[in-house]
C-alpha cells in the first residue's frame, strides 16, 4: 500500500507540467559539477558575487525577458515573433542616440537615461504593434510578417546610430548592465525578475492569460464567445515588443554602446528554443511561462557550461545542438510514451 | 475602408520606387559626365566600396579619396555599395561602359566575381582589389590586391611581447596567456591567431586558453568573466581587436584585477588589434598596453600600383599596406617580424599620445 502511494506521488510528480524542464537544466548543471568539481561555488569578490551560477542567472536576464514575450506571441498566434533580437538594436540604437545627442561618442549625458530608454522601449513597442497588425490585421503568418523587420530591424538601428557604434562612457549608463552602487547582485537579475513577477500578475490577476490561450486554441470560438481575437494578438505582440526593447537597453547597458551590428543577433532563435525548452507547444494554445523561463536559463547554463569546460570556439555550435537535440528528444511525446510503457510493464512485472 | 488603405499603401510604396529610382540614377549620370570629361591628362578610377558601416571603413574611403584626387591628376568614380554585391556588380558594369582606365574593388564578398571581372578583363581594364581577397577560379581575373597581412599583425604583437618580457625579466614560462580570438574563420582571426600559436611553441609561454569572442564586446566581456572563473593566473590577455578588448577590460575591472603591463606586480596586461581611435585611448590611459594597428589607408598603396601599370612595369600580384605598432610606453622601441611573404622587417614601436591620436584620420 505504501509502495503505491509512493509510486503514484513519483508519477504525479513526473507528470506535472514543469518536471521535464526543470530535470533538463539539472541535468545541464550536474554535468558541468563532474568537470568542473567547483561549479556551484559562489564567493563573493570584489564587493560582488562571484560564480558560474551567478553568471548564469546575470547573462540570461535578456533572454529571459525575451522568452516572457515569445511565450505570450506563441500561445496567441500559434508562431513565433523572430524579430525580436533586431527590435532589441533598434531599441538600443534609439536610446544611445538620444543619450550622446548624435555624437559617436559622449563623456555626458544629452538627456536624462529614463526619457532615452523609454524612447527606446517605446519605438521597441511601434515595432511589436506593426508586427501585430500584420499579423492579426491583414492575417499574414507570423513568421513571415516578423521576418520583415528581422530584415530591416538591423538597417534601421544603422540608419538611427549612422552606421556606428555609439558609446555612452557615463558611468550612470551602466547600472543597468552591472551593479546598482555597491548591490553585490548584478541589476539585469533584478530586471528580469521584476519583469517577470509583472507578467505573471498581468496574466493572473486579469483575464488576459486566460483570454489569449483561448484565442490560442481556436480563435473563431473566442470570437464568438465575444473575444477580440485581433486586439488580443495585437497586444501580445505590443507585449513581446516591448520586452524585446527593456532586453536591448539592458544589453546595450552592459556594453555601455548600441552595436547595431551585434546587440541581440541570433538571441530571437535562443528566444524561440526557450519557449519549446519549457515544454510549451509552438502551435499555440496552453502556455506555461515557468517553463520558458525555466528553459532560458537552460540555454544559458549550456553556453556557460561549455566555456568553463574550455571547448574550443570551433567545436562550440556542435555541443550545443548536440544537447539541445536531446533535450528535445527527452522532451517529445513520443519518447514519453514510451517511457511511461516501459514503468508500467515494470510496475505490472513487480505486481506479478 | 480596408481598400482605400491598401491602395494607399500601394501609392505610398510606388512614390517611394521613384524617388528612389531617381536618386540612383542621378548618381550615375553624376558619374557618367565625371568620365566623359577624361581626356589624355587625367587618370579615370572607379570605385567600388562596400558601404560605410565602422569608423575603418569611412577611413578607407577617405583615404582614395584623397589619393585620387583632381589636383593629383585623377578623375575618381566613387560608388557606395550599401553592403549589396548586386550593387557592386552593376557598379563595375557601370565603369566598364565609361571606359574607366583602372577599377578598384572592395568586395563585400570573397565569391560571385567570376563573371563581372571577366567583363573587366575583356575590357582591357585592369581591376586592384582592396581589403578583402576574392576567391575567383583564375586569378588572372585581378591584377593586383592590396590589403592587411593579418599574419604578419599577429607576429608583430607576439615580437613585441617576447621582446617586453626580455626587456622586464619575465621568464618566458611565466607568461601565461588566453587569447580572445575573433569570428571564427575571418581572415584577421586566422592569422592573428596563428601568430600566437606559433610564438608560443617558439618562446615556450603558457597558452592557458582560446576562446572566440566573435569580434565583439559583449562577446569579450563573457568569454573573460568565465576564463577569470577557470584560471587565476592569467597574465597577459591577447584580445584579437579592440572591441573584444573594451570587454575584456570590463570583465577584468569587475572582478577586481588590475589591467596594466605591471605583469610582475599582479596586472593583467591587454594586447589589442585595430588601433581604432577608442583602442589607442584606451593605450594613452594605460589600460590596452600594446595595440598592432590593421590600416585602413590603402590609397597611397594602390596609387602606386597604378603608376608602375601607367609606366609598364609589372607589379606584384599580393601587396600590403604597411601597418604600424603602438604601445603605452618606450620598453620596447622597435621589433622585427616576419611578414606573410617570408620577409623579415623591421617596425619602430610608436608611444602613444594625445597628439599621435589627433593626428590619425580615423
Amino acid at each position: 500500500m505504501a509502495q503505491q502511494s509512493k509510486t503514484s506521488k513519483w508519477n504525479q510528480i513526473r507528470h506535472a507540467k514543469l518536471f521535464m524542464p526543470i530535470v533538463c537544466l539539472l541535468i545541464v548543471l550536474l554535468l558541468n559539477v563532474i568537470q568542473t568539481p567547483d561549479f556551484f561555488k559562489i564567493s563573493m569578490n570584489n564587493g560582488v558575487l562571484y560564480g558560474y551560477l551567478v553568471d548564469i542567472i546575470n547573462r540570461g536576464s535578456e533572454l529571459v525577458i525575451l522568452a516572457v514575450g515569445m511565450t505570450l506571441v506563441t500561445a496567441v498566434s500559434g508562431g513565433q515573433d523572430i524579430s525580436v533580437g533586431a527590435v532589441m538594436a533598434v531599441a538600443a540604437a534609439i536610446c544611445c542616440q538620444i543619450l550622446s545627442g548624435g555624437a559617436v561618442s559622449t563623456n555626458t549625458l544629452a538627456a536624462p537615461i529614463i526619457v532615452a530608454a523609454l524612447a527606446g522601449i517605446l519605438a521597441a513597442g511601434l515595432c511589436g504593434a506593426f508586427n501585430g497588425f500584420l499579423v492579426a490585421k491583414l492575417n499574414i503568418q507570423p513568421m513571415v510578417a516578423t521576418l520583415i523587420l528581422f530584415t530591416a530591424g538591423r538597417g534601421i538601428a544603422q540608419l538611427v546610430t549612422k552606421g556606428q557604434i555609439t558609446y555612452v562612457r557615463v558611468g550612470s549608463y551602466k547600472v543597468l548592465g552591472g551593479y546598482i552602487g555597491s548591490c553585490p547582485i548584478p541589476t539585469p537579475v533584478f530586471v528580469a525578475i521584476l519583469t517577470v513577477i509583472v507578467m505573471q500578475l498581468i496574466l493572473k490577476k486579469t483575464a488576459l492569460g486566460l483570454y489569449l490561450e483561448s484565442v490560442g486554441i481556436n480563435g473563431s470560438a473566442s470570437r464568438l464567445v465575444g473575444l477580440n481575437s485581433t486586439m488580443l494578438k495585437i497586444i501580445a505582440y505590443i507585449i513581446c515588443g516591448l520586452l524585446a526593447g527593456l532586453a536591448g537597453i539592458v544589453a546595450s547597458s552592459r556594453i555601455y554602446s548600441a552595436d547595431a551590428n551585434n546587440i541581440g543577433l541570433n538571441l530571437e532563435m535562443d528566444a524561440i528554443l526557450a519557449v519549446a525548452l519549457g515544454g510549451n507547444n509552438l502551435g499555440g494554445g496552453k502556455f506555461n511561462l515557468m517553463g520558458s523561463i525555466i528553459g532560458a536559463y537552460t540555454i544559458q547554463a549550456l553556453t556557460t557550461s561549455l566555456y568553463a569546460m574550455s571547448v574550443s570556439a570551433d567545436q562550440l555550435p556542435v555541443y550545443k545542438a548536440i544537447v539541445v537535440i536531446a533535450i528535445v528528444v527527452l522532451q517529445s511525446p513520443v519518447f514519453q510514451s514510451r517511457i511511461s510503457k516501459v514503468t508500467q510493464r515494470k510496475a505490472v512485472g513487480n505486481a506479478a | 475602408m480596408k481598400k482605400k488603405v491598401l491602395s494607399l499603401l500601394l501609392c505610398g510604396v510606388m512614390v517611394m520606387g521613384t524617388l528612389v529610382g531617381c536618386g540612383s540614377s542621378g548618381s550615375s549620370d553624376g558619374g557618367s559626365s565625371d568620365g566623359g570629361s577624361d581626356s589624355g591628362d587625367t587618370i579615370t578610377v572607379g570605385f567600388s566600396q562596400v558601404g560605410a558601416e565602422s569608423d575603418w571603413r569611412t577611413a578607407n574611403t577617405a583615404s582614395m579619396k584623397e589619393t585620387f584626387s583632381e589636383e593629383n591628376g585623377y578623375t575618381l568614380i566613387f560608388d557606395d555599395a550599401q553592403q549589396k554585391q548586386e550593387n557592386q556588380i552593376t557598379a563595375i558594369r557601370n565603369f566598364i561602359q565609361q571606359e574607366v582606365d583602372y577599377i578598384v574593388l572592395a568586395p563585400v564578398t570573397e565569391t560571385g566575381w567570376d563573371t563581372v571581372l571577366q567583363e573587366a578583363k575583356d575590357a582591357g581594364i585592369p581591376v586592384i582589389i582592396v581589403d578583402r581577397m576574392v576567391d575567383v577560379s583564375d586569378d588572372s581575373l585581378y591584377t593586383a590586391w592590396v590589403g592587411s597581412d593579418f599574419r604578419a599583425e599577429g607576429n608583430k604583437a607576439c615580437e613585441w611581447l617576447n621582446a617586453f618580457a626580455e626587456a622586464k625579466g619575465i621568464n618566458a614560462g611565466d607568461l601565461n596567456i588566453v587569447d580572445i580570438q575573433g569570428t571564427i574563420g575571418a581572415s584577421a582571426q586566422i592569422g592573428r591567431s596563428e601568430g600566437l600559436n606559433d610564438a608560443v611553441k617558439k618562446y615556450g609561454w603558457n597558452l592557458v586558453a582560446q576562446q572566440t569572442g566573435e569580434f565583439t564586446q559583449a562577446k569579450g566581456q563573457e568569454v573573460m568573466e568565465s576564463l577569470l572563473k577557470q584560471n587565476d593566473n592569467i597574465n597577459v590577455v591577447y584580445c584579437e581587436n579592440d572591441n573584444e578588448a573594451f570587454g575584456a577590460i570590463d570583465a577584468l575591472e569587475a572582478a577586481g584585477y588590475k589591467v596594466g603591463d605591471d605583469i610582475a606586480n599582479g596586472e593583467v596586461m591587454v594586447m589589442s588589434f585595430d588601433s581604432t581611435n577608442a583602442g589607442l585611448t584606451d593605450v594613452l590611459s594605460g589600460k590596452i598596453t600594446v595595440n598592432t594597428e590593421c590600416n585602413p589607408l590603402h590609397g597611397p598603396r594602390v596609387e602606386e600600383i597604378i603608376k608602375k601599370l601607367q609606366s609598364g612595369k609589372d607589379v606584384d600580384q599580393l601587396q600590403y599596406v604597411d601597418e604600424s605598432i603602438f604601445a603605452v610606453d618606450d620598453t620596447v622601441t622597435s621589433i622585427e617580424a616576419e611578414t606573410s611573404l617570408g620577409e623579415t622587417s623591421k617596425y619602430d614601436v610608436t608611444v602613444v599620445t594625445q597628439d599621435v591620436i589627433d593626428g590619425r584620420a580615423y
